[in-house]
């Protein structure tokens, strides 16, 4: 099963080899990483998806806790969150097919935000799903390149990844 | 008043109460060692970096306290990470320094540079590269934090030539702000109710005692638990000391060259009660068939530790001093009669023995150690057999008496061990018990021990092999030899080169006397006992086997 790790770090040097370091060296599978400041200027954010059974994650967040820059672990999987990930792709598009990818892109509530003379650069964001799926779309008219940013997550409503601890569990108990 | 890098580094380390430390000197390491020159410090020069590792390591092993190394950059740095990895595996608390080239040459390929902070990441608890000696003393704070908190274990602080010279202020930080780094108390009251109730419900319960019973200083409480609950208490080879050796509810090691009758208890068990150890793979044998009846109950002060290898019933996360002593307070006393009888027909019928002949037997010249020593020395090993001999025949009933290389396994820790612990306990008589292989491998720091006047004694046991390999290669390979028939040097003339006393021993009736003369010598001593070569370490679990079908039972 894929999990949905929310993981903040120390903005220390060195910080995103220690953790990849840990996942290769003990085996674990990552399907994506994505790492970016947080409201804090001093704590990274990190979003994993890792693949693996309850036995393999129970490792995985006990190891990754035991890195002295890692601070906090959630995994939001079981919860209620939202996902997005950022898509570029350059596609062919001779004059003949553009109208018909432009439509696409607007189905998907995408953007072109290039014009080649042979091809068109689409920004699409979304979950998985929907990346995915413009992506199966486009494929028809050859993609040329394409990079995805890979997941950010985050919980849906007063619960929070943060480090005030207190005011989240007084948030979680007032939602309840 | 304003201090160079160097200095603040020796007046940090003076503030953590460190007395000695184990280093080599080089370029990157100039300013250190100067400011060294003028201090209290002791610095123990050794002959090899790696020395200075195992030194430092053996230091903490047998004090309790940390141990502190120093290298240079580059290949002092290599030299140091055979030692860095054998403290990590087996949880010492052991901080290392090394010098770096400076800031403007880092990641240049620069002379003698390496990425010592990325080459030890996995072997580290935590590493520092400081490149601002603003943050310098912090740094020295955190690392002796974290390398002594918690599970223990190694840090390193790489520390660029331009960082130890350059001058700022000097305030030793009192506290440190590691959020990342937690604190555990004395466990889970619930789970510890639920421990307590099955460990009183138990009719043939096992205590299975490994290395965190030491680090944790839980020795009283551990034999407190077994009396009360008439538990037999077998040990790891970490957890050797945990729990007195002559103690009649004692069973031993167990695992792959553990006793019979420990590995039997572990098979008819119906609690498991694991404390401060981690189902390595030579313990457990075939893990689905380890401790197949028993409800298991896991203390240790790491939580990756549980569930890591195998199921557990009740958990508890703490440090194992303070959750044994919740858990006994809410025990009473239980006798086990049926249960303490089958393990003494166990005891009866499948003793460790050795058949002594003519020849000069390894299991004898320990047997005569423990005679001599009266169980009083630290001991030291090597690996191989002469490491698994030291475990069996010597009884251990004290914590911090046997320091040996369990997770690594390296060849070549026992000298220098036996020279870190006899700097750390001055007091006891400290004896490497060595084979001929492995002693060849940090043979140097005979001239560490000697110039610096610290007695050990060193025992070789000589059987011209690299025995373990050979003996896998007797059993398991039709007896092909390949490669592990060794020659030495004569070592007690090549003791005596390096000014030590040298003697040779090749007769049952000679081994006490010699033992006697080293001891009084209180001198470097390397006595070179040539035993019977194709003698094997038994009883023996077959690799991936079930406890209880053992060769030679
Ligand atoms: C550094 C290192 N290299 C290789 C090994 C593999 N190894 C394990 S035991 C052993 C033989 C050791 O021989 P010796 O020191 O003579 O001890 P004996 O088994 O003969 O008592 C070897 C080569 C090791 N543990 N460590
Ligand atoms: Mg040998």
């Amino acid at each position: 099963m894929r999990h949905i790790l929310a993981v903040l770090v120390e903005n220390n040097p060195g910080v995103l080899t220690r953790v990849t370091g840990l996942f290769s060296r003990r085996g674990y599978n990552i399907d994506s990483l994505t790492v970016g400041r947080t409201e804090d200027a001093n704590v990274s954010r990190m979003t994993i998806v890792v693949e693996g059974d309850d036995l393999v994650l129970d490792q995985v967040t006990k190891q990754l806790n035991k890195l002295v820059d890692v601070i906090k672990i959630n995994d939001i999987t079981a919860d209620e969150y939202v996902d997005r990930e950022l898509v570029l792709i350059k596609v062919n598009a001779d004059p003949a097919v553009r109208g018909e990818i432009m439509q696409i892109v607007d189905i998907f509530r995408a953007r072109i935000v290039d014009i080649g003379r042979k091809t068109l650069m689409i920004e699409c964001t979304g979950d998985e799903g929907k990346i995915n799926a413009i992506i199966e779309s486009l494929k028809p008219f050859g993609i040329r390149e394409l990079v995805r940013t890979g997941k950010v997550a985050m919980l849906r409503g007063t619960k929070m990844t943060s480090l005030c601890d207190e005011k989240e569990k007084k948030d979680n108990e007032e939602e309840k | 008043m304003m201090f160079s890098g160097a200095e603040i580094l020796v007046k940090s380390l003076l503030e953590e109460g460190v007395d000695t430390v184990f280093g080599y000197p080089g370029g990157a390491v100039l300013e250190i060692y100067d400011a060294l020159y003028k201090s209290p410090l002791r610095h123990i020069l050794v002959r090899h970096e790696q020395g200075a590792a195992h030194m430092a390591d053996a230091y903490a092993r047998a004090t309790g306290k940390p141990g502190v190394c120093f290298a240079t950059s580059g290949p002092g740095a290599t030299n140091l990470v055979t030692g860095i990895a054998t403290a990590y595996m087996d949880s010492v608390p052991l901080i290392a320094f090394t010098g770096q080239v400076t800031c403007d040459l880092l990641g240049r390929d620069s002379f003698q540079e390496v990425d010592i902070t990325g080459i030890t990441l996995p072997i580290t608890k935590h590493n520092y590269l400081v490149k601002n000696v603003e943050n310098l003393a912090q740094t020295i704070k955190e690392a002796f934090h974290i390398a002594t908190t918690g599970r223990p274990g190694p840090v390193l602080i790489d520390i660029p030539k331009d960082v130890s010279l350059k001058k700022t202020n000097f305030n030793y930080p009192k506290t440190v702000n590691l959020r990342g780094c937690p604190s555990f108390g004395p466990g889970d009251p619930k789970r510890i109710k639920e421990a307590a109730d099955l460990i009183m419900a138990a009719r043939q319960p096992l205590i299975y005692a490994g290395g965190g019973v030491i680090i944790s200083g839980a020795h009283k409480e551990l034999q407190e638990l077994a009396e009360l609950a008439d538990s037999p208490v077998t040990t790891t080879l970490m957890g050797m000391g945990g729990f007195p050796g002559i103690h009649p509810q004692a069973l031993g090691m167990l695992g792959m060259h553990g006793t019979k009758y420990a590995n039997c208890a572990v098979c008819e068990c119906d609690v498991l009660i694991a404390v401060g150890a981690r189902f390595d793979d030579r313990v457990t044998g075939k893990l689905d068939e380890f401790a197949p009846q028993a409800k298991i109950i896991h203390i240790d002060i790491d939580p990756a530790e549980i569930g890591k290898n195998i199921q557990i019933d009740i958990p508890i996360v703490g440090d194992v001093k303070q959750v044994l002593h919740e858990i006994n307070r809410k025990l009473e006393q239980k006798k086990h009669p049926e249960w303490q009888n089958k393990i003494a027909r166990w005891k009866e019928e499948y003793p460790l023995r050795y058949e002594n002949g003519g020849s000069l037997k390894p299991q004898y010249v320990i047997e005569q150690i423990y005679e001599v020593t009266r169980g009083e020395a630290i001991i030291t090993t090597e690996v191989g057999q002469n490491q698994i001999w030291a475990a069996q025949f010597y009884k251990y009933n004290n914590p911090r008496s046997f320091i040996t290389s369990g997770g690594l396994g390296t060849m070549g820790y026992g000298l220098p061990a036996a020279i870190g612990a006899k700097v750390g306990r001055p007091d006891k008589v400290v004896i490497d018990i060595a084979g001929d292989g492995s002693i060849q491998m940090n043979i140097q720091e005979l001239a560490t021990a000697v110039s610096n006047d610290i007695p050990v004694i060193v025992a070789i046991l000589n059987n011209s092999y690299l025995g373990m390999v050979r003996q896998w290669q007797e059993l398991f390979y039709d007896g092909r030899y390949s490669h592990t028939e060794i020659s030495g040097p004569d070592f007690a003339k090549l003791a005596e080169a390096y000014g030590a006393i040298g003697m040779r021993v090749t007769k049952p009736d000679e081994v006490r006397p010699a033992l006697e003369q080293a001891i009084s010598a209180n001198k470097v001593v390397v006595i070179d006992f040539v035993v019977e070569r194709e003698e094997n370490a038994l009883p023996m679990v077959p690799p991936g086997g079930c406890l209880n079908r053992m060769l030679g039972g």
